[in-house]
């Protein structure tokens, strides 16, 4: 054989072998647009890493939950990389299901990550899962509707004020609504808001002898001012309608305010999904009684299951996804209104995203406010905004939910809702062992 | 008789009105395929400017002829292993009887009634530990084990149909058991065999709860497809709906190339 014949063979062999020693890792995350954009970006990874690939597995929320929850708990080692949220964190955290990520590198710079939501994240102090987003909650409305009735907003408006605009805006005649709020039931879904307004109402989910307080004054002020608010002057069929709906209505025009995450500001400031881009106001979460728990606080969070194989090439690719760098790169690819917000100090100082994102400012404050560990006005057990930081929560919220929905849509009173949701939620602690 | 024009008339405008009205999720589908994400979510409309663009995004994403392979092997895996199961047993059921053999019927389609996320934990770590997890012979065997009563029934009655006297007058000519099958039982029961398959290749092709708990990323079908573009924050409704309109289009195509046999089939046996 001669040489020029053996060369090209010599190269694909070690072509070969190249493309053959790559490891590839399974990534399973939802389906929002900041991780589709994370998605399209896996070249940019793989360029900067060619010994790993990335194999993606993109499925809705709800879906996903289920799919990892039954891998993790069997141990099925099908990922190596999660996407899970604050409320999973410290749950699987406890149980030894996350690697720890307490020997990050330095250029990851840690102490750049907005200290609540790396609390949020953390067991025992030490991080199990990095911030890829994080949001809270604000009130957005039209500002043109505003001007036109005369109404100012002030720097903290009330519940008890946006009940009054709400009826001076609503004009179902010409299908814009006083205002558009979650109605679909689900422990993410309504029970998000109305966890808030409990709270804000003074209310708790449990007293510190974890009882119940579903039957107590602010549940029962809280609950009834929401589903008289939305009955009101809220669109029809309200209690099918969800984050997605909700975002639909409002950048269509329909609503003239919508109280929800903050990370619905970059899309209803894009003039190419939404029509009130240029006539968007934003202020903080209404309050009541307290401003405690007033808005919620989340993030979406890489982790690595310990159950995974290809341990060291996983936590390459989330301290890629969720660094400073990562965060550029989507600015300078994307647009910076893309860039995943909520997570870094460093993201808030770029003047490139101060410029494209005016609301910048106001979500770092909401986020840095939300404090989990103190969001009620009376001392609370357990941790979390919009959620109690306890495994049996997705049962609860999902149940009191559809309770709550049923109040809305008029099927039982809301005393008689919260009564169910009380006994139901008793049920579930005393058969939990939380209640001697 | 004849029927007077008027009422065939009416008749042919209802059958096209019922027609409608069931296809035309399909075609709204189709239709928000092609519209921009705007647009989708705009009051509804027939008049828009179509463009691919859903269709590009969908296809930049993943990897459909990947999804669409899985789907096939899987669908037609599973209803060949289906029916070279339930052929022999429902022969013996239905030619030669046993006092249990009712019994044993409704205890197959009591299967059935079972929620499929009671076995789901089992089931997962039998995958787990038989290494069976995200390959499509695990799914194929799934769905195999999920149709096999249906299957079952269906080849039982239609079987059931079949006079005795042609199978006896076969024995009586020499023919092993094997070959009564071969030679008069399949040929005869063609037409049920096929709606048989066909409905079970359609069940295979929709099943979702198994294909999305069992797979990750190597056997993921087109359901595993579908749900990577649904979500309940962020608006995408038109990708969602170019990549439904793609995820049914082969057995939609499929379905109309066979109707005539399925239909021919349901009629000529069990749902008479």
């Amino acid at each position: 054989m001669r040489l020029h014949h053996t060369l090209p063979v010599v190269g694909a062999m070690t072509f070969a072998s190249l493309s053959a020693s790559a490891e590839t890792i399974t990534v399973a995350t939802v389906n929002n647009n900041d991780m589709v954009i994370m998605q399209s970006l896996t070249d940019a990874f793989e360029k900067a890493h060619p010994d790993i690939t990335l194999d993606w597995v993109v499925l809705e929320e709800n879906v996903l939950r289920q799919r990892m929850t039954t891998d993790i708990a069997t141990n099925g080692g099908q990922f190596d990389v999660m996407t899970i949220g604050t409320y999973e964190v410290p749950i699987w955290a406890e149980r030894d299901w996350l690697v720890p990520l307490n020997d990050l590198p330095e250029e990851y710079r840690v102490d750049d990550l907005l200290t609540s939501v790396r609390d949020g994240l953390s067991q025992d102090g030490t991080l199990h899962a990095l911030p890829f987003y994080g949001e809270s909650s604000m009130m957005y409305y039209r500002k043109d509707l505003f001007e036109q009735a005369g109404i100012e907003v002030p720097k903290q408006p009330t519940w008890e004020e946006v009940r009054d605009w709400a009826g001076q805006l609503h004009k179902p005649g010409e299908e814009t609504y006083g205002i558009c709020l979650r109605g679909k039931p689900g422990w993410g879904e309504n029970m998000a808001l109305v966890s808030t307004m409990v709270n804000t109402f003074g209310g708790r989910w449990f007293d510190m002898e974890w009882n119940p307080q579903l039957d107590s004054k602010a549940w029962q002020e809280a609950v009834s001012f929401y589903v008289d608010l939305l009955n009101e002057y809220g669109p029809p069929g309200a209690s099918s309608n969800g984050f997605n709906e909700n975002l639909a209505l409002f950048s269509r025009g329909n609503c003239a305010m919508w109280v929800d995450a903050t990370s619905a500001a970059g899309k209803l400031y894009s003039a190419d999904e939404s029509q009130v881009a240029d006539k968007l106001g934003f202020a903080p979460a209404p309050i009541a009684e307290t401003p405690k728990g007033s808005h919620w606080l989340w993030s979406w969070a890489l982790a690595i299951p310990a159950s995974s194989d290809s341990k060291a090439a996983a936590k390459e690719f989330i301290t890629w996804a969720t660094s400073q760098e990562y965060v550029e790169l989507v600015g300078e690819q994307k647009g910076w209104t893309s860039v995943p917000p909520g997570t870094r100090e460093s993201t808030y100082a770029n003047e490139n995203y101060q410029q494209a994102a005016p609301f910048a400012d106001f979500v770092l404050e909401a986020m840095k406010s939300a404090d989990p560990t103190d969001s009620t006005l009376k001392p609370s057990p357990y941790t979390g905004v919009q959620f109690v930081g306890i495994p049996e929560f997705q049962s609860i919220g999902t149940q009191v939910g559809q309770m709550v929905a049923a109040a809305l849509t008029g099927e039982r009173t809301v005393e008689q809702a919260l009564q169910a949701a009380q006994r139901s939620t008793e049920r579930t602690v005393q058969r939990a062992g939380y209640l001697d | 008789m004849t029927t007077p024009r008027y009422k065939r008339f009416l008749l042919a405008v209802l059958a096209w009105a019922i027609a409608l009205i069931i296809f035309f999720p399909i075609l709204w589908m189709a239709l928000t395929g092609f519209k921009t994400e705007a647009a989708a979510i705009a009051d509804p409309s027939f008049v828009f400017s179509p463009t691919l663009e859903s269709y590009v995004a969908v296809h930049a994403r993943a990897d459909y002829l990947k999804f669409a392979l899985n789907s096939v092997v899987v669908a037609f895996g599973s209803t060949l292993l289906a029916l070279l199961i339930a052929i022999p047993s429902a022969y013996s059921m239905a030619f030669l009887p046993t006092p249990r053999t009712k019994g044993t019927l409704l205890w197959m389609l009591s299967t059935k009634m079972l929620p499929p996320v009671g076995v789901l934990m089992p089931i997962y770590l039998l995958f787990r530990d038989t290494g069976l997890l995200d390959t499509l012979t695990g799914l194929i065997i799934v769905y195999t084990l999920m149709n096999l009563p249906i299957v079952v029934w269906m080849l039982y009655t239609f079987f059931k149909d079949l006079p005795r006297d042609i199978l006896e007058a076969g024995r009586m000519d020499g023919a092993s058991t094997l070959q009564e099958v071969r030679h008069l039982l399949l040929p005869l029961t063609l037409p049920g065999i096929a709606s048989t398959g066909l409905l079970a290749v359609i069940l295979s092709w929709n099943e979702s709860f198994w294909s999305l708990n069992l797979t990750s990323s190597d056997a993921a079908p087109l359901t595993a497809y579908i749900a990577s573009f649904s979500s309940p924050e962020g608006l995408f409704w038109a990708k969602l709906s170019a990549a439904s309109t793609m995820a049914i289009a082969p057995i939609l195509v499929f379905g109309w190339l066979t109707q005539k046999q399925m239909v021919r089939g349901l009629t000529f046996g069990a749902v008479k």
